[in-house]
């Protein structure tokens, strides 16, 4: 009796402690306010378009998905580092090249930021640029077609993080380590990290008129880790800027041991000067390996060149190439705002978010207020740089992205939310909380000298309890937040394809009218392509056996073939010949190894089959074109090795 | 022939010049999965697509039903038409010139035959598509044509036809027109002229 009555006042006192906690607390936090006026801000009614393209990065998905702003709806997901079966990327003969590196062919990359190409520092809508962290590589995608186009790769690269963020016309677009390497590559123990490994930040010049890469230049650096980029604006183009971490240079429990120094380093670079020593012919030529892939418009084919060498700077023998701004605990984002003038940080350990000003940089450094020089690389004093720094922002300050009218939001990953800070004061105004663990945020134009601050997009790498359950595996998610009032928001939430890792959004006017909607067959330069139903034929080449087919509504030419034998390789040139907008057709063969061909109107592509067993194979159309599309088929007949079964082809003969 | 009647018949023969630039007829179609539409333009030389590609789509659609593909090369009113346009510049001109009304009177009769007969012509074209059909089509529902209206709008299947005259069409109507009321004209001052003869003699 009397231990139980205890037990009951334990009970009790359990209950009012853990209700005087929440009273404490405050409510438990569940979801802000999100009223009627929200669902309206996002409506877009069927049949309406969205007013912004949003390009997110695919982050582990390799990829880019394009979704519409502000309904959040899916429209494309371009496939890019990682090979795509639905439509034959990197299976089919046309596009296996683009996936070509120096490691051979990759089927898959981790990839994280988004950049739209910009003219006098605004997105332009040209191109669409992605990095591949894995093996370093730089890809772009054409915006008239929303596809692959081209790929660098980044010799003396590990972890391609910071990349790839451009220059204000896209003169460039740079990138570096991540991951300190032996440079060049060098069978050496690990232990050796401080002697042997070293960082590279790169150039890739962008030619303005196609768009066309090259490795301009590398600058060989401590083996720091160099995490992000931003490049420069009005007043201070002509500068990029590059966080770092892991000063301390640790090769093992980099949690620990890269976190020790309460200072790393924002390292600047002015690649004007760059351009002037090599110029100079301070530029070393350097024996590398790497592969520069580049697809065609008019033949659809990409061609894989392999590159030898690469132009390498030493900050050593060219002084005034770079300086190091020392700031708080391993900086992960660096964000120059709208002005030029100040360049945030975010010290993802730091209780502070950092800004530096560029007109105070170039003082220090007309004024040599050095602290000490790293390989050639002066080190700045911090106070001789600062601007101010943002009091007690939030934990794990990362991203910083500007509407234009004179506020920067920050991303904040451990107290998960975006915090608006207002520039000159330094003063926190706003913040708003997100579901959960976000990365990156995205205004649209946030990162140029003209953002459209209307929206600001947060990225978030948890979802917990916000969807129905999927399992172990739940979607990452977007959250769409209005910044137009004084009070941030939240107006919509959706999951999202990968890791939404960074993204750009544009007005959709920049891009929409310029969509490609056909090739047409007269500029198809194919070599192998079949523009009328009567030239498609049939021809063996000793083992090799090339199919030229056409597709249009509802039949292929031919659909029926023999003579085909074991050990055959036989490629199917399949063309579109139809010169409709979304008429696009399919193709597979019974046992392809080779995923399908998803073929656009007008368009060739090339699937290798090699038949491995003896019978008649049906192939077919996989994209449903039309009333008839069920019967758009045919076979294909394989004979055993040696079978003197001749070589024919036909449509619409017999019966 | 006077002046007023001289200007309008000049005017209604130079109007054949535009049949060179502009189309005499188009057809349109609208469907669920044609929100844009989908069209052709006759011409007097050429049958050509509303916007790139329309006649190759048009052609392709046509053949689940078996008709026919719209092949412009393989008719001959397209290779004839110019010549009969050209015809009515000079008769026009000639009109003009030698000032006689029998002549404008055979040139507005001969207007408006050759448009009729054209319209009749359409009309046949139209019917020889819609009905004589390919007995292998894969969409066959018995007793269904697909000619085209002649004039207005039809609903064929999925899609809404409408047939109406394009610019060169009118041009053609407004030459008509003219040369009728320059033939009204002259036919009314004379009339004039003579009743007021008498009078002037018993004056
Ligand atoms: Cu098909």
């Amino acid at each position: 009796m009397k231990t139980r009555r205890i037990s009951n006042v334990g009970w009790s006192v359990v209950v009012l402690l853990l209700a005087g906690a929440f009273i404490w607390m405050g409510c438990p936090e569940k979801p802000a306010l999100v009223t009627g006026e929200a669902a309206q801000a996002v409506y877009v009614p069927p049949g309406s378009y969205d007013e912004f393209y949003a390009f997110l990065s695919g982050g582990f998905s390799g990829q880019v998905s394009v979704y519409g702003l502000p309904s959040g709806r899916l429209l494309k997901i371009i496939p890019v580092f990682a090979v795509n079966a639905e439509n034959g990327y990197g299976f089919s003969e046309e596009t296996k090249p683009m996936l070509n590196t120096s490691s051979g062919f990759l089927p898959w990359d981790d990839s994280h930021h988004t950049v739209l190409s910009q003219t006098n520092g605004e997105a332009d809508g040209k191109w669409l640029f992605i990095n591949a962290n894995n093996t370093p590589r730089v890809a772009r995608i054409d915006l008239a077609t929303f596809e692959t186009v081209e790929m660098i790769e980044i010799p003396n690269s590990a972890g391609n993080h910071a990349s790839p963020f451009t220059t204000e016309n896209s003169e460039y677009i740079v990138a570096s380590t991540r991951f300190g390497v032996p440079i060049p590559q060098a069978d050496v123990p690990i232990s050796t990290y401080k002697q042997n490994f070293r960082g590279t930040i790169s150039f890739i010049g962008v030619d303005p008129k196609n768009g066309k890469m090259n490795v301009a230049f590398q600058i060989v650096v401590p083996g720091y880790n160099y995490d992000l980029a931003s490049a420069g604006k009005g007043p201070s183009h002509g500068w990029a800027f590059f966080t770092s971490y892991n000063t301390e240079e640790a090769h093992t429990l980099l949690e620990v041991r890269a976190s020790r120094n309460d200072k790393d380093f924002i390292a600047a670079v002015n690649w004007k000067v760059a351009e002037q020593y090599l110029k100079e012919g301070k530029g070393k030529k350097m024996a590398a390996e790497y592969y520069n892939n580049y697809r065609d418009h008019a033949t659809r084919i990409t061609t894989s060149e392999k590159r030898t060498s690469v132009t390498v700077l030493d900050p050593n023998a060219c002084p005034g190439l770079i300086y190091f701004l020392p700031t708080p605990k391993s900086p992960h984002g660096v964000d120059v705002d709208p002005t030029g003038e100040y360049i945030a940080a975010g010290g993802k350990l730091a209780a502070v978010i950092p800004v530096h000003s560029f007109s105070k940089m170039l003082k220090a450094i007309e004024n040599k207020e050095f602290e000490t020089t790293i390989n050639g690389i002066p080190v700045l004093k911090y106070e001789a740089t600062i601007a101010g720094e943002v009091q007690n922002p939030g934990l794990g300050p990362l991203h910083t992205e500007f509407d234009g009218k004179g506020y920067a939001y920050t991303s904040h990953f451990i107290s998960s939310e975006v915090v608006k800070w207002k520039i000159g004061t330094w003063e926190v105004v706003d913040r708003i909380p997100t579901y959960y663990s976000l990365g990156h945020i995205m205004i649209p134009g946030g990162n140029t000298r003209k953002p459209w601050g209307k929206y600001v997009v947060a990225m978030n790498k948890i979802t917990k309890d916000r969807y129905l359950p999927t399992g172990p595996e739940l979607a990452h998610a977007a959250q769409l937040i209005d910044i137009t009032g004084d009070r941030m928001r939240l107006l919509l939430d959706f999951p999202t394809v990968g890791e939404p890792h960074y993204a750009q959004a544009i007005p959709a006017e920049k891009i929409m009218d310029k969509s490609v909607q056909i090739y047409k067959l007269e500029e198809n330069k194919h070599p192998r392509a079949t523009k009328k139903a009567e030239q498609a034929r049939v021809v063996r080449e000793g083992n090799i056996v090339r199919i030229y087919m056409t597709a249009v509504r509802s039949h292929f030419t031919p659909d029926n073939i023999e003579g085909i034998r074991i050990g055959d390789k036989v490629y199917f040139h399949v063309t579109n010949i139809e010169q409709e907008w979304d008429i696009p057709h399919g193709f597979t063969v019974k046992g392809s190894q080779n995923a399908e061909l998803l073929l656009m109107a007008g368009e060739t592509g090339t699937l290798v089959w090699e038949p491995k067993k003896v019978g008649v194979f049906p192939f077919y159309c996989t994209d449903f074109c039309s009333a008839l599309h069920q019967e758009m088929q045919g076979y294909i007949r394989v004979s055993p090795a040696g079978s003197t079964v001749p070589l024919s082809f036909s449509t619409g003969k017999g019966e | 022939m006077h002046t007023t009647s001289k200007l309008l018949v000049l005017v209604a023969s130079l109007l054949f010049v535009a049949l060179y630039f502009v189309p005499l007829w188009q057809i349109t179609m609208l469907a669920p999965q044609y929100p844009e539409g989908i069209g052709l333009y006759i011409w007097i030389n050429e049958i050509s697509g509303m916007r790139p590609n329309n006649l190759e789509s048009m052609n392709i659609l046509n053949h689940y039903i078996g008709m026919k593909a719209i092949v412009p090369e393989s008719i001959p009113e397209l290779r004839i038409m110019p010549y009969i346009a050209g015809f009515f510049i000079l008769s026009g001109l000639v009109v003009v010139l030698r000032k006689k009304r029998s002549l404008l009177t055979a040139w507005l009769i001969l207007l408006v035959v050759t448009g009729s007969v054209g319209l009749v012509d359409y009309y046949l074209w139209g019917y020889d598509y819609g009905h004589n059909l390919d007995p292998n089509a894969a969409i066959k529902i018995p007793g269904m044509a697909y000619q085209p209206p002649l004039i207005g709008t039809k609903q064929i299947l999925n899609f809404r036809a409408t047939s109406l005259p394009h610019l060169g069409g009118y041009l053609y109507l407004a030459s008509i027109l003219l040369a009728a009321v320059a033939w009204y004209l002259d036919v009314k001052r004379d009339t004039r002229a003579n009743s007021q003869q008498p009078a002037s003699a018993i004056g």
